[in-house]
């Protein structure tokens, strides 16, 4: 009875995450296209459906639709695995991300670490994309991609190892649990513990921008430079994939965000603690990636990577430090 | 961030840029020679939309070539009309009223507005940010139904004829353009802070792109360009053609030689065009709107005749020569652009791809204007 129980258990949520990257990934791009629409004086898609409502589902269509084109010279086994690179780790991540008290695929220990280890592969699935695709643009979009992530990986992860400083925990539902009792509680407040922590939720912010290939940081794409960067030769649903996994890595970045210095599923007054506190916080961290790509212009390559070594790093490294401190003396 | 392309030895390879590349706003072809993201040289490859105007403005009568004026600087289209109608009627002597001449600098210089928007908004493109360009275009807007009004064409204006214009403006068109002026200006302040003052655009301008003023003059780079590296050099100013000297207005200059440089003169040219506006609105005089006698068949006398307006992309000249027929001996296209890019080549060296593309972008190239 058990077992079957774990199996009902386990396609429950294998059905339940897959559901909500998918919906995730076309609603995101509505999202985007209504927002970056109403930032521009436009009205964005209106046409498909109330308000443009079922515009994804002619997306989807559209992409399935369309032929997949596969250059000569190309790498094709690994042309077809570099989606699939990126997008699996971004869902495999899921299954630790606490939605609620009770609502989470699996709660292990060392879920916090789980997520960044997956995450980390978000690279490696474009870089062979970029290499595979044999062309030019495709290659230096790739070269910039390995460059770009290895320089916000580092202080991504020394914010993060502050953060579990001072929870002492890598379990994800753990760290929500210690943020209940109201907005001063979430970590980003948590000035008692550390003075720099809004800083370090600022920097882990800009850091998830440039993890996820985001404007103001898409060098990966590049358009106006590399025409498409990394996916220019990919058409129809490989390129659908790519795109899906962009949305689920901005989703997954806004979740653990969410989680480590918003308080997750708790209420900022300590009523009603459940799920919707922890959509709303992670879809406001989502509007939030949306609002600054429709309103900054692209980084040079060399700035970006200058942020990151003489700015982020130094900043993350003195906060682990601060943290060390303030947890020694009180 | 330079690279010092002397002592190279290493492997470089060849990348197209264009004809189909978003950053080259047309079918412009750059063959990049590149070190890694570095350029080592950059060779621009035109006619891709050579059309052959010179010729055919030798093979057919004055007024039938009139409307090829508007296909080559498609965005400032009324510049070119006004440099080869005014070139012919200084060689067939005629006199174009006043009232003429103040409606050409008033539609000319929207115009200039017009065209300087769409290169802030396509410029902002160039450097990722996607959403000025709709703000700009939202303004230019204004800008196309006003000239839509007394032109009848938003794009490829064919409005100028040898001895005035085609239509007179109305009541409409002067409340309008008064309309325009004010609310432009109430948008400036908007640019500022939403394009100027922003800490990556800054980053992407200030320093970069660096053209001394020496390398413009060899390539003969005219326009915004020569303005953005500190001189001074406007053909309305220099050359005061049509109205332009009955107005009070100040040549954008800028020292900063780079992109920010030529950012600037753009957006204070707007400003200074829109006090022409202004000027030329609150002066309009009555009267004909063309020239008494202008014969339906042109044949101007015997003759050699250079004209030189300030285009929105610098100095646009005309030379027409006639023998006397109902066409053209030898017509001769200077266009502005041309010469803006050819020093793309030179400056671009050791710079890296996505600087140099927002140098690229800054020059304001359009480039049915540099093929012909």
């Amino acid at each position: 009875m058990e077992f079957v129980l774990e199996i009902a258990r386990v396609v429950l949520y294998v059905v339940g995450i897959l559901a909500f990257v998918g919906f995730n990934a076309s609603y995101l791009v509505l999202l985007e296209r209504k927002g970056s629409a109403r930032f521009q004086l436009r009205h964005g898609p209106t046409e498909v459906g109330p308000f443009g409502l079922i515009q994804p589902v002619a997306d989807a269509v559209k992409l399935l639709c369309k032929q997949i084109l596969i250059p000569k010279n190309v790498d094709v086994i690994l042309f077809f695995m570099a989606p699939i690179l990126v997008l699996l780790p971004a869902i495999l991540c899921m299954v630790t991300i606490p939605f609620g008290a009770t609502i989470a695929a699996r709660n292990f220990n060392l879920g916090l670490l789980m997520v960044f280890a997956f995450a980390a592969f978000n690279v490696f699935g474009i870089l062979i994309g970029g290499w595979a695709s044999h062309n030019k643009y495709a290659n230096l979009a790739a070269a910039r991609v390995v460059a770009q992530n290895i320089a916000y990986e580092i202080p991504t992860l020394l914010i993060v190892v502050a953060v579990v400083m001072v929870t002492g925990t890598f379990n994800l539902q753990e760290i929500v649990a210690q943020q209940a009792g109201g907005f001063w509680r979430w970590n980003i407040l948590r000035l008692d513990l550390n003075p720099l922590q809004p800083v370090a939720f600022l920097m882990y912010f800009i850091c998830l921008l440039a993890e996820t290939n985001r404007a103001p940081f898409d060098m990966v794409e590049a358009e106006s430079e590399l025409v498409a960067g990394a996916y220019t030769e990919y058409s129809g649903m490989t390129f659908g994939v790519f795109f899906m996994a962009e949305y689920t890595n901005i989703v997954l970045g806004c979740c653990v965000a969410t989680v480590l210095f918003l308080g997750g599923w708790q209420c900022p007054f300590g009523l009603v603690p459940g799920p919707h506190w922890f959509l709303l916080k992670m879809y406001a961290l989502c509007f939030t990636v949306i609002w600054v790509r429709w309103s900054f212009p692209r980084v040079q390559f060399y700035n970006l990577l200058n942020l990151s070594w003489k700015i982020l790093i130094p900043v993350s490294l003195a906060n682990i430090i601060l943290t060390a401190l303030m947890l020694k003396v009180f | 961030m330079s690279l010092d392309v002397q002592n190279l030895d290493r492997e470089t390879f060849v990348v197209n840029l264009g004809p189909q590349h978003p950053a080259t706003h047309g079918v412009l072809r750059i063959k990049l020679t590149m070190d890694g993201e570095y350029i080592v040289d950059a060779e621009p490859v035109l006619g891709y939309i050579h059309r052959m105007h010179e010729k055919m403005g030798e093979n057919r009568s004055y007024a039938k070539f009139l409307p090829n004026m508007g296909r080559m600087d498609y965005v400032a289209a009324l510049f070119n009309s006004h440099g080869y109608v005014a070139a012919v009627e200084r060689l067939a002597g005629i006199t174009v009223p006043e009232r003429a001449e103040f409606i050409r600098v008033i539609t000319c210089e929207l115009n200039r507005v017009a065209s300087h928007l769409l290169w802030l908004g396509a410029y902002l493109i160039d450097l990722g940010g996607f959403t000025p360009m709709l703000y700009a275009f939202d303004d230019r807007e204004m800008i196309l139904d006003l000239l839509e009004a007394v032109t009848g064409a938003r794009l490829t204006f064919c409005y100028f004829r040898f001895g005035g214009v085609a239509n007179d403006v109305d009541e409409n068109f002067v409340s309008g353009t008064r309309v325009f002026v004010a609310r432009m200006r109430s948008r400036m302040p908007m640019y500022e802070a939403f394009v100027s003052k922003n800490i990556i655009f800054r980053k992407r301008c200030e320093g970069i792109g660096v053209i001394s003023a020496e390398t413009c003059r060899r390539y003969g780079a005219t326009g915004p360009v020569i303005r953005g590296s500190g001189v001074a050099y406007d053909v309305r100013k220099a050359e005061p053609y049509s109205a332009y000297p009955r107005f009070q207005f100040n040549v954008a200059v800028s020292d900063l030689c780079d992109n920010m440089g030529r950012y600037r003169v753009r957006v204070d040219e707007i400003v200074e065009s829109l006090r022409i506006i202004e000027q030329a609105i609150d002066q309009l005089p009555g009267g004909p709107v063309m020239a008494e006698k202008v014969p339906r068949s042109l044949k101007p006398p015997k003759g050699d005749c250079y004209f030189n307006v300030e285009s929105a992309r610098g100095s646009f000249g005309v030379r027409v020569v006639s023998d006397a027929t109902e066409n053209a001996y030898r017509l001769k296209l200077r266009s502005p652009c041309l010469s803006n890019l050819h020093l793309f080549r030179e400056c671009s060296r050791g710079m890296l791809l996505p600087d140099a593309l927002a140098m690229l972008g800054s020059l304001d190239l359009v480039i049915p204007d540099i093929d012909r």
